[in-house]
């Protein structure tokens, strides 16, 4: 198994600057320093390298949007690492900061930016000491060059992994989200050009440049390259973050790197993305998907943040709705109205209908108010509740309607 | 899980209902002369402040700070923090009430955040937040929460416990737990996060955790990593007094809060 980012991530010190630069460390952002920048974008466009935080936007591509000229330009590294599910970055920033670093220094030069930086999400304190740390090492080994980098910590609040709402709490304010356009490449940052990536986006760029740009092309499929690090958790055997190479089939990971189901159950579904993304069943067809951006896409779902969370058939999918629609509830920002109506709603109705006194009609009410919130939002909070819920509540409407009569009978209330 | 939190008269909202005092000009700035900072907060709040081309960026570092100086955020410390970074209180308490980590009560000093998210709870979260619940019982030292992902759904069941995360957690540890912060231990070490290897090694040793063959950092230059007590944002393991008098931080009673 090909291993790029975990690559050696259990040697002991790899997070202090001497072990990390023994390995080779800094060796790229050095040398990109002295490179023109163009000629560093164009290596990180060659790579074909996808955004690894949800969207998967072209990373190349996105810092190309940003106007040249000797003005203030904004890097901000999104490590407000929220999915319900995912913990690569966590991982990844704690065992080997000092790679997330050299990327910052990289792109910062490749775009042109002056100030830089990490928004870590304020529950990984113990992580950001680790970064704060190593940051201290590279200032004092005069490695990050004239970039202004500092580990800004947020204080808890799922919303701020959206870029957008990321800026409103970086400059201080209540995480709401913008409006877009304007991206955040024309007006982000102070109103500055920003440009806005994940950590494990980041932490490619100095492999990027080892192996140069092509080669790094090379790895993966034709349009999603390089190797992703997955995080599975819920119903397998042992979860865990594993490296594989984008393509890999989901089965070798589910089955084969997390040991899959406990013994004696299958696999009723699946989150391939986050808990944001539509739930896939546990069919044959479905695990032979090539985890990669477009064949999720193609099922009907999203690689997202690349967390798989398995879901075996001794769950109720009424639980798995019911945990999920509160969680975006309770993180909705309540800006737009869809998303701060439409998950309170979705919650009330799946509610009942746990209680056993919803109705089949409920379903097709949560279907549509589903409907309603997407793309009727300023971002994607509302979405992200819509699209696994009412996926649910498609794919599994038997399940949800026995649960109804179940809870009936035992309510004494007699057939609907 | 109860469903959403309500506040006596019935709104989601604190406060909603406490009526302003109309004869009463808004705050402005607080006055520097009528507003005592101690030293150590103000150097904080003032080096946070130079980091950022808006001084405003530093509003969530700075009221961490207070928060881990007061272990919440008064009316009073409020008022501090507006007065170094030159904003009115009601700035900031608007900025505050968005983020889940700030605490606008009293609460106790040892802060559990329970994981009860999907991957958590497909593993048994819940039974371990209601444990967790029932092993603080009365006591207003603790402040048990039941939290959204922390991310750390390797080590599923887990919590954070001031800060260090441990898991996974199995319901006679909620006692240990609890028992290892009344004492001023480190809470179970064996199931602290930073000893644990990377999923790959880790389970192909048997998914224990390792006895100190790959410790938090513990050498070289970076040996502040293992020392989060020093740095800022971070409540320390307790080190004074756990059992002293619990209402040590506030002048209301603590209470427990349920999400």
């Amino acid at each position: 198994m090909l291993q790029i980012l975990f690559k050696d991530i259990d040697a002991p010190g790899l997070n202090t600057l001497a072990v990390y630069r023994g390995r080779g460390g800094y060796e790229q952002s050095t040398r990109a320093l002295d490179t023109p920048p163009e000629d560093v974008l164009h290596e990180l466009q060659a790579s074909g390298l996808r955004g690894r935080g949800g969207a998967g936007f072209a990373m190349g591509k996105k810092a190309s949007f940003l106007p040249h000229g000797d003005m203030d330009k904004y890097l901000v590294c999104n490590a407000d690492e929220s999915e319900p599910g995912t913990f690569k970055d966590r991982e990844l920033m704690q065992k080997t900061p000092h790679l997330l670093i050299e990327g910052i220094v990289i792109a910062a030069h490749a775009v042109g930016a002056n100030h830089a930086f990490i928004y870590i999400r304020g529950e990984y304190d113990y992580v950001a000491d680790i970064l704060d740390a190593a940051l201290t090492e590279a200032k004092a080994a005069n490695l990050i060059g004239k970039l202004n980098l500092w580990v800004h910590r947020g204080a808890g609040a799922y919303i701020c992994g959206e870029e957008t709402a990321l800026l409103d709490s970086l400059e201080g304010k209540r995480g709401n989200p913008r409006l877009k356009p304007p991206f955040p490449a024309v007006q982000g940052l102070y109103q500055g050009p920003t440009l806005i990536n994940n950590v494990e986006t980041l932490m490619n760029a100095p492999i990027i440049l080892a192996m140069g740009g092509e080669e790094y092309a090379k790895i993966g499929t034709a349009t999603s390259t390089g190797t992703k690090v997955v995080s599975v958790s819920g119903c397998v055997q042992k979860p865990g973050n594993y490296e594989i190479v984008l393509g890999t089939p989901s089965r070798e990971i589910i089955c084969g790197l997390a040991g899959g189901p406990p013994p004696g159950r299958t696999i009723k579904a699946w989150f391939p993305g986050g808990s944001s993304s539509p739930v896939l069943p546990g069919t044959d067809e479905m695990l032979d998907l090539p985890y990669d951006f477009d064949s999720i896409a193609k099922a009907g779902s999203m690689l997202g943040s690349g967390a798989i969370i398995v879901i075996d058939d001794s769950v109720s999918m009424v639980d798995v709705a019911l945990k999920t629609a509160k969680f975006y509830r309770h993180e909705s920002c309540g800006k737009c109205t869809p998303c701060r109506e439409g998950t309170n709603w979705t919650v009330k109705m799946l509610e009942r209908i746990h209680r056993g006194e919803g109705t089949p009609m409920d379903l097709d009410i949560i279907d549509s108010v589903c409907d309603q919130i997407i793309g009727n939002c300023l971002c994607v909070l509302g979405d992200a509740m819509a699209m696994p819920i009412s996926s649910m509540v498609r794919g599994w409407r038997d399940e949800f309607e026995e649960h109804m009569e179940r809870r009936r009978e035992l309510a004494g209330l007699g057939v609907a | 899980m109860s469903s959403v939190r309500r506040f006596a008269h019935g709104s989601r909202v604190p406060g909603w209902d406490t009526a302003a005092d109309l004869s009463k000009d808004p705050a402005g700035v607080p006055d520097p002369a009528t507003t005592p900072v101690p030293d150590d907060l103000r150097a904080r709040i003032e080096e946070f402040m130079a980091r950022y081309p808006d001084r405003r960026s530093a509003a969530i570092p700075a009221m961490r700070a207070a928060q881990d100086k007061y272990g919440w955020l008064s009316p009073s410390a409020f008022e501090q923090v507006a007065c170094v970074m030159r904003l009115t209180p009601g700035y900031l308490v608007a900025v505050a009430t968005f983020y889940d980590m700030f605490e606008t009560e009293p609460v106790g000093e040892h802060t559990i955040y329970v994981c009860t998210n999907i991957s958590c709870s497909l593993r048994g979260g819940d039974a371990i937040y209601d444990e967790m619940l029932s092993a603080a019982g009365d006591d207003v030292s603790f402040n048990v929460r039941s939290f959204e992902c922390l991310g750390a759904c390797d080590i599923a069941p887990m919590a954070s416990v001031n800060g260090t995360y441990v898991g996974p957690l199995e319901t006679d540890d909620c006692r240990a737990l609890v028992e290892d912060l009344r004492a001023g231990r480190d809470p179970l070490p064996d199931k602290q996060l930073a000893r644990r290897a990377i999923a790959v090694t880790h389970w192909a040793q048997g998914g224990h955790p390792q006895p100190a063959v790959e410790p938090e950092p513990a050498q070289g230059p970076s040996a502040a990593a293992d020392q989060p007590s020093e740095q800022p944002g971070v409540t320390p393991a307790p080190t004074s007094t756990p059992k002293a008098k619990p209402r040590a931080r506030g002048d209301r009673p603590a209470k427990k809060r349920k999400k």
